[in-house]
């Protein structure tokens, strides 16, 4: 069997009487770089909020590494970068040093106080995401994409296992964008972190991903990006408009 | 001239209960600027005034003596517990728990000192501070207090910044929001309380909040902020309670204007600061 960091068993969910999702089946492998696409409205972030316990699921059952959500409390393991990053409060007095070590907060855990190697961790997360000589500035001074890149940094701090994004590059120019997903790259490749990363500019992902899913409700397409890309445009209407099936790969 | 300060025992009180409050308001401040709660504390300080006009009454009327500090305190708190309450039950509108507050507060206050017959020089001194109305005993409980909290924020300082910068990042890592934020404001109506007999009712918020922002002007990083608010908040409590007394004016006052004085200060910097690097840099 194939070992994979999170797994969804026909997971449902629906705001009161609206269905989001329904039926979903799906597997993060570990070591994956996953991309998530699909009409906004699709429930892509519902879905990331049911991986990470913000949510319940109406119906089936979501495993993080092997156990059960509900059993897995130490939720280091998973990083997540949010939409929100880019839309958080510029004028926040915080250094760069300063945001990348709250993601240190829960696990050094209450009544304990911040350590040397705590701060060397921060230190290297941040020299990880080339942003070194800006450890000790103002976050709000930074540029949208370096600011981005901190909220890796804040992800990073933790070794997780596993990396969400929720469309990280919104409002990022492309030059950014481009270093962005050099960057994510490097972390999957040399750092064998598994990523899943919701976004739309689904040009430069398929460069990048060993796996695409795309979700309207249900899942509509599961495979690889030559796979994808080699849909047809009748073939991708098709897709965010009504199901077709999931296409079944192996490792 | 100071000498004042040295000699009378109720100056020296003043002034040295003076010192924690210009601690603990800034500290606390920190936090409820940056989450723009800036009106909670004006609620909860009205809250905590029905609590001493309750005082007031139950002494007229029945003759129990409960000191002022103590039944301010009390409402303050269960005040401060309330709005979170409220804020929980308005999900969408959290701010409205601050008018509901504020103005029961107002309403409760007018209804116990009009019952203790009470609109005198006394209520004066609570709407804008004194400098003769800190005893050895309230001294005493406000150095309690202080060290309670400055214990409480050392402790939880990681969560309650984490929380603050980002809650929702903050629930997802596994720490309690909830908890910590009850915490968090009932540590607030407790240093109202504390704070209320030097710069009044009306102004406490102001010491709160006026240092904070003057510190975020120049400060990089949030802690550096937190100790300079701490800073100007000492400056403004100390030059305002020494310069009310000798020109008589309620040192709820002169505190303040010492602190507007400091936050004007900053903002010139700043923008001195700019022009100098804008010179620098064209050369
Ligand atoms: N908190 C919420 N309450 C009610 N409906 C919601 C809520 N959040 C999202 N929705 C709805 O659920 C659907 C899926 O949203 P979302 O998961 O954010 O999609 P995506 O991230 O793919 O754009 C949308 O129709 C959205 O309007
Ligand atoms: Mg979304």
């Amino acid at each position: 069997m194939m070992e994979s960091v999170v797994s969804l068993k026909n997971v449902s969910y629906s705001y009161e009487k609206k269905p989001v999702l329904t039926s979903i089946d799906f597997e993060i492998p570990r070591g994956s770089f996953m991309g998530l696409v699909g009409p906004n409205g699709g429930g892509k972030t519902t879905l990331i909020k049911l991986m990470l316990g913000l949510l319940k699921p109406d119906e089936g059952s979501i495993e993080l590494f092997g156990r059960p959500l509900e059993y897995v409390k130490d939720r280091s393991k998973i990083g997540f970068v949010s939409q929100k990053a880019n839309t958080f409060n510029k004028g926040f007095p915080a250094t760069v040093f300063e945001v990348v070590s709250t993601g240190l907060t829960a696990k050094i855990g209450y009544f304990k106080f911040m350590n040397k190697q705590h701060k060397a961790k921060i230190l290297k997360a941040i020299e990880q995401v080339g942003m070194s000589e800006y450890a000790h500035q103002n976050i709000g001074n930074l540029s949208g994409g370096q600011q981005q890149r901190i909220f890796i940094a804040r992800a990073l701090v933790n070794d997780p296992e596993l990396i969400i994004l929720d469309e990280p590059t919104v409002g990022v120019d492309y030059e950014n964008v481009k270093r962005f997903y050099e960057l994510l790259h490097r972390l999957h490749d040399k750092n064998n972190i598994t990523l899943l990363l919701v976004t739309h500019d689904t040009g430069t992902m398929t460069e990048h991903a060993t796996d695409i899913v795309c979700l309207n409700k249900t899942l509509h397409f599961h495979g690889k990006p030559n796979e994808y890309t080699s849909l047809s445009e009748k073939d991708l209407s098709r897709i965010y408009g009504h199901p077709v099936n999931i296409v079944v790969h192996n490792h | 001239m100071l000498v004042d300060f040295f000699t009378y025992d109720f100056l020296r009180y003043t002034f040295f209960t003076g010192m924690l409050i210009g601690i603990i308001a800034p500290l606390l401040g920190t936090f409820i600027v940056v989450r723009r709660l800036s009106l909670i504390a004006d609620a909860l300080s009205h809250v905590t005034l029905a609590g001493i006009a309750f005082g007031l009454m139950m002494e007229k009327l029945f003759l129990i003596p409960i000191p002022a500090l103590y039944s301010g305190m009390a409402f303050s708190v269960f005040g401060s517990v309330l709005i979170e309450k409220l804020r929980s039950v308005y999900n969408a509108y959290q701010e409205i728990a601050i008018p509901i507050i504020l103005s029961g507060g107002v309403g409760l206050s007018v209804i116990f000192i009009a019952v203790a017959d009470g609109f005198n020089t006394d209520l004066f001194n609570y709407l804008f501070g004194s400098v003769s109305a800190v005893s050895q005993n309230d001294f005493f409980m406000i150095l309690t207090i202080s060290i309670f909290v400055i214990l409480v924020v050392a402790f939880f300082y990681k969560e309650l910044f984490t929380l603050s910068f980002d809650e929702e990042h903050a629930t997802i890592s596994g720490i309690h929001a909830k908890s910590i934020h009850l915490l968090f404001i009932v540590l607030t109506a407790l240093v109202i309380a504390a704070s209320i007999r030097i710069v009044g009712v009306l102004l406490v918020s102001a010491l709160m909040t006026l240092p904070v922002a003057a510190a975020m002007r120049l400060a990089k990083g949030f802690k550096q902020m937190m100790y300079l608010s701490i800073l100007f908040g000492e400056i403004s409590v100390i030059v305002g309670i020494i310069s009310g007394y000798y020109l008589n004016i309620p040192p709820g006052g002169t505190i303040v204007m010492v602190s507007i004085f400091i936050l004007l200060l900053s903002i010139g910097m700043k923008k001195f600061n700019f022009r100098l690097k804008k010179v620098r840099e064209t050369g």
